[in-house]
């Protein structure tokens, strides 16, 4: 007749109360782990201290008609452009190499949120590291000008600041697309590397290539921004091509590897 | 509440998994034991949602592991103790974990308490921690949400008597309070102190599933008699059918009451009457590793 007799059924549903992880917890805990190992830590110290030191060597080198703003963030474009693609490299080959996706991926299922925050936070490291470089380069260009007698001009457009940020972002990103397409952190770096060398070889046997050279290769197609020129009409055409090539495509590939990918630990 | 129904999982030609169905209860600890490559590993990825399964599908708490909202405050998972960035500290990697999970700062320090790490250890990386340590540490890592159900695989390896008896434990109570366990073992005697219930797989198929007193009472009673030969025509003559075991022991489909009444009928003098003990469990343990063994020596 009535049900008040029946036994309580112990609970198996979710605690409703429970709510989903929120992006901004994801990206708390990405952000941490970039610099909460050792490799992390020291990869992004390096970063600082190389950045530094190359401003200072070129404040004592060069001449002071040289010792300018837009030159003193020139120096720093290689040695970063060289440095934050492992960055983005690391913060996905780790969970692979260290088998920490096991608990990456049992705390939050949805694997394409996992890459959406790394790539964020690689993003923001990216663009700290090249804030900290603006900051650095400018105190240089004052003690240039009260130490070395340097020109000293502040004479930077808009439109270089705007292209140094994209070169590095451009970095990273290709660096962490490496990493998820190959899962291994080695593999990732080696032919990161060894691709620009691959064509710049490739470019210089093959006459007929060099002026395809911008449109298929990612760095030919950042130069102008090393050499304190800014991108224009046609540099953003070859940069759209090239950056398809190495670097949305291998992030695409790279996110749809990790999808169908199985987590193991062995 | 842990239910897999038909999970199976296949890697080429091999048949890793084949349509293993099985409950696992709150209050209660389910043993899932198997020798080793016997598919409980790649069952217990299945599901948590870390290996797609070729068919079949698994939930927890009703709900596939994928859909469940902030998963670490429901289910706690240890598949492998020793995947951990070495390069973290024990307090570290509990920490990135309560920040996922949304948990207070303090929880960390609780549970490397209650796990056994003080202080000192919780600030070492993890790279410098022996087995037991980083088992413990997976521990602390499962229970670090509350959940209401542990999914453990070999989380005894590694740990001393002392640790096995502090796991027993703690898993007990877990259960106690109405949490479901399940862990993997590939020891028998390791998960026959701690489960309630077993589940038994052998090359990617369930060969015995139930509670342990079921499976243990079904291998028998065990008798030993001064003059086995008249013990065997008494066994014979009553109609049980035994086995003989070399120690001169008989193993008969039949209870003690029984044996008793039969024995006091014949006169036949008993030194040993006692339940088998699981020795058929046993046997089916064995005989599953035996022909793993065997493969692995002509593969």
């Amino acid at each position: 007749m009535s049900t008040a007799t029946h036994q309580a059924p112990i609970q198996v549903s979710p605690d409703p109360s429970v709510t989903p992880v929120p992006f901004s917890r994801l990206l708390r805990v990405e952000l941490r782990k970039l610099v909460d190992t050792r490799a992390g830590f020291w990869l992004l110290t390096a970063i600082g201290l190389i950045t530094v030191a190359v401003i200072v060597v070129f404040l004592f080198v060069a001449d002071p008609d040289q010792l300018t703003f837009v030159n003193f963030v020139g120096a720093t474009a290689t040695p970063q452009s060289i440095l934050l693609p492992v960055l983005g490299i690391l913060a996905v080959t780790a969970e692979w190499s260290q088998r920490t996706g096991l608990v990456t991926f049992t705390l939050e299922p949805s694997r394409i949120r996992i890459a959406v925050a790394k790539l964020v936070a690689v993003t923001l490291v990216g663009l700290l590291a090249v804030v900290v470089a603006l900051g650095v380069a400018a105190l240089s260009n004052l003690a240039g000008m009260a130490f070395m007698d340097g020109a000293g001009s502040w004479n930077v457009g808009a439109a270089n600041v705007r292209d140094f940020f994209a070169v590095q972002l451009i970095g990273i990103v290709q660096g962490f697309a490496f990493g998820m397409l190959l899962m291994n952190t080695a593999a990732a770096i080696v032919l990161y590397y060894v691709i620009p060398i691959a064509w710049t070889v490739l470019f210089s046997m093959v006459g007929s290539l060099e002026s395809a050279a911008p449109w298929l290769d990612v760095n030919t197609a950042m130069a102008p921004a090393f050499e304190q020129q800014t991108f224009q009409g046609g540099d953003w055409a070859h940069l759209a091509v090239s950056g398809t090539i190495w670097v949305l495509l291998p992030l695409a590939l790279g996110l749809l590897r990790l999808l169908h990918r199985e987590v193991k630990s062995a | 509440m842990i239910t897999v129904e038909e999970l199976s999982k296949r890697y080429g030609a091999h048949q890793s998994v084949d349509r293993v169905s099985f409950q696992a209860q709150p209050g209660s600890v389910t043993g899932f034991l198997g020798p080793n490559g016997a598919g409980k590993s790649t069952t217990m990825r299945m599901m948590t949602g870390l290996t797609p399964p070729s068919a079949g599908r698994s939930t927890i708490l009703g709900v596939p592991y994928a859909e469940l909202p902030n998963p670490g405050r429901h289910v706690g998972v240890l598949l492998d103790a020793s995947a951990q960035h070495n390069g973290r500290t024990g307090r570290e990697i509990l920490r990135l974990g309560a920040t996922v999970m949304g948990l207070r700062r303090q929880r960390v320090d609780e549970m490397l308490q209650i796990v056994g790490l003080s202080g000192d250890e919780g600030d070492r990386r993890v790279g410098n921690y022996s087995l037991g340590m980083r088992q413990r540490l997976g521990i602390a890592h499962a229970l670090l949400g509350d959940p209401q159900v542990l999914i453990l695989d070999e989380p005894a390896n590694g740990l001393d008597p002392a640790g096995i008896h502090w796991m027993r434990g703690l898993l007990k109570s877990f259960a106690d309070r109405g949490g479901t366990v399940l862990l993997s073992s590939h020891l028998l005697h390791e998960i026959e102190v701690i489960a309630d219930h077993l589940v038994v797989i052998g090359r990617g198929v369930i060969v015995a599933d139930g509670s342990k007193a079921e499976l243990l009472n079904a291998a028998g009673t065990l008798v030993r008699a001064l003059d086995p030969d008249a013990l065997a025509r008494c066994l014979d003559v009553s109609g049980y059918t035994y086995q003989t075991s070399p120690d001169g022991a008989y193993v008969v489909d039949a209870t003690r009451e029984q044996i008793a009444t039969a024995t006091a009928q014949h006169g036949v003098v008993v030194t040993e009457l006692r339940g088998a003990d699981g020795a058929g469990l046993e046997d089916m343990f064995l005989q599953l590793t035996a022909e793993d063994a065997r493969e692995k020596v002509t593969a």
